[in-house]
């Protein structure tokens, strides 16, 4: 059985290159995981891009930057990430949907953006937005180093 | 970001040499890439084998790239390791490209 790892938190100032500095943080912390290339994978895609989003739309060029605190709880159905930020609310209160990109067009009219949310939704699970005070709070599950996988 | 561009005979190939194309790197890989793109040849390899790592604005650099090279020619893609393979086919981006799993296999295929 994996053993439970304890929780853990940190935080980073919203850049350009704190996504990379806080995933590299994250991954390290879950070492003793041994989680394998999927897993770590998938965990290192979907907090790229819920931290891609804080950097570019909470803290947006020209407004101050601010901290972004990334919480890990570990339990039996997976890891439990919030991220927490000071900075713009998401729009009518509520995450994007996410649903998949169109690609039935043209090639030239293929769509640059919009993955993010889709990819967020497809690998994780309940993924929660709230917006309390001043933060923006982000829940999330990864359903990796589950009680069920054997080491 | 840094990319080479060499030539296999009708081919080009450009290897990314950097483990990560992410939201840090995006616009820089678009500019290097149109570079390195513009007035080449027909049919360009971007081999990716060193890339570890590709978030979805990378993703969107890579499109940008295809699209920036116009509608006459084509961009293929080879030797994607785990985690990039992932991407594209999560986002289904695997059914727009050419995808090949290493340049060797790229280039038999694609000489011909």
């Amino acid at each position: 059985m994996v053993s439970m790892l304890p929780a853990f938190q940190f935080s980073v100032q919203s850049d350009e290159f704190s996504v990379r500095d806080a995933l590299e943080q994250l991954l390290r912390r879950l070492k003793p995981l041994s989680l394998d290339v999927e897993e770590a994978g998938t965990v290192e895609l979907v907090m790229a891009e819920a931290l891609n989003n804080v950097v570019e739309h909470a803290y947006p060029e020209g407004n101050p930057a601010g901290p972004i605190n990334i919480h890990c709880r570990h339990r039996s159905n997976g890891l439990h990430l919030t991220i927490t930020d000071q900075g713009v609310g998401m729009p009518d209160g509520e995450t994007p949907l996410g649903r998949p990109a169109n690609l039935n067009v043209d090639k030239m009219d293929l769509p640059e953006g919009g993955f993010g949310w889709f990819l967020i939704k497809d690998l994780a699970k309940d993924v929660d937005y709230k917006r309390v005070g001043w933060e923006n709070r982000l829940s999330l599950r990864l359903a990796v180093a589950t009680k069920a996988r054997q080491t | 970001m840094e990319l080479t561009s060499s030539q296999q005979d009708a081919l080009q190939v450009v290897a990314v040499n950097d483990a990560r194309i992410d939201a840090a790197v995006a616009i820089e890989f678009k500019d290097a890439m149109r570079e390195k793109t513009d007035g080449g040849s027909d049919v360009v390899v971007l081999d990716l084998s060193v890339v570890e790592f590709i978030d979805s604005s990378g993703l969107g650099a890579i499109v940008a790239s295809m699209k920036n090279m116009g509608k006459g020619r084509t961009l293929a893609l080879a030797g994607l390791t785990p985690t990039v393979e992932k991407v594209f086919r999560l986002t289904r981006m695997d059914s727009v490209f050419p995808v090949y799993p290493t340049l060797e296999g790229a280039l038999d295929n694609l000489k011909n």
